[in-house]
């Protein structure tokens, strides 16, 4: 056998080693995000659960202009963190529709009543069903819908105060 | 007294649960042929808030509605396949264990080939020169 050959494993080892250590060393993104940013919403119709408030529907995202997609519960801390946000992107004129996971119209109610109400309409996803179906792994999160019912941005987590004019500058693409 | 409030707190425990799950999330399916067919499509789903776990293996209030979707559509009767494929349309390949075969993943399906080579002409040469 060759003599270089005896050094093979020793530089296997050493890739391998090299391939490890910068996984570790790279910052861990563990968001998982939606695949279907840049599609299409998927159809649903949801019930109401807010009190005064229509159910929400695909189709109410159809209507020529941007709108946000908020994601939410009334058991869900950051949630309660993101509402001064979504507030402030209210006041800024932004339409905000809502989906609340797993609720019951009395927590809906008094979360609304506690943490200020941003929402044009809330349906009720009991199962979370259409958070499947939008890919979503969590709350809160908030999606970027267009005028034509496509999604065009996705935000995984609570909106921070830095978060909002980035949202408004998605709202301003999808216009 | 004691014992009665530890009783009422055990009653008062499953009310008290943020969430009910739908029956599916930990009930099998009727047919034994789907619910085989369901559970290993589990065993290959990751659970999205968990992560490391399958959806078979998470108690997470996510991996339970996963299941329940799952069971629901195979007892419909669509082919698993199809269900993990409506999944990767949603959270991409990643909710899936099974890895699909595209150049990215070219490197995962052909390194057991090569290594399995290697080691057999390894063993060639090793044996030729006994």
């Amino acid at each position: 056998m060759k003599r270089w050959l005896v050094w093979l494993p020793l530089c296997a080892f050493g890739i391998i080693v090299a391939v490890i250590a910068w996984g570790l060393w790279q910052p861990a993104d563990r968001t998982v995000r939606s695949a279907l940013v840049g599609r299409p919403l998927p159809d649903f119709v949801l019930p109401a659960i807010a009190p005064g408030k229509p159910g929400l529907a695909s189709a109410d995202f159809r209507q020529g202009s941007p709108r946000l997609l908020n994601v939410f519960a009334s058991w869900c801390v950051p949630c309660v963190a993101e509402a001064p946000q979504l507030l402030t992107l209210k006041a800024a004129g932004v339409p905000i529709d809502a989906i609340a996971i797993k609720d019951t119209p009395g927590d809906v109610a008094a979360f609304l009543r506690r943490n200020g109400d941003p929402y044009a309409r809330v349906g009720a996803d009991a199962h979370s069903r259409v958070q499947l179906a939008l890919g979503s792994s969590g709350v809160p999160e908030t999606f970027v819908v267009d005028g034509k019912g496509v999604i065009r941005a996705q935000h995984v987590g609570d909106i921070r105060a830095e978060d909002v004019p980035e949202l408004l500058q998605a709202l301003a693409d999808a216009k | 007294m004691k014992a009665l409030a530890v009783v009422t707190l055990l009653l008062a425990a499953p009310l008290a649960a943020q969430t009910a799950l739908p029956r599916l999330a930990y009930t099998q399916l009727r047919d034994h042929d789907q619910e085989r067919q369901a559970r290993a499509l589990m065993e290959t789903l990751r659970c999205v808030v968990c992560q490391g776990q399958s959806i078979a293996d998470s108690d997470a209030d996510m991996a339970g509605e996963m299941r329940a979707l799952v069971r629901q559509r195979i007892a419909r009767g669509e082919a698993p396949e199809a269900v993990r494929s409506w999944l990767i349309a949603r959270y991409g390949d990643y909710v899936s264990y099974a890895p699909p075969l595209r150049a990215a993943t070219l490197p995962l399906w052909l390194a057991p080939l090569a290594l399995l080579a290697l080691g057999a002409w390894l063993a060639r040469a090793t044996f030729r020169r006994r």
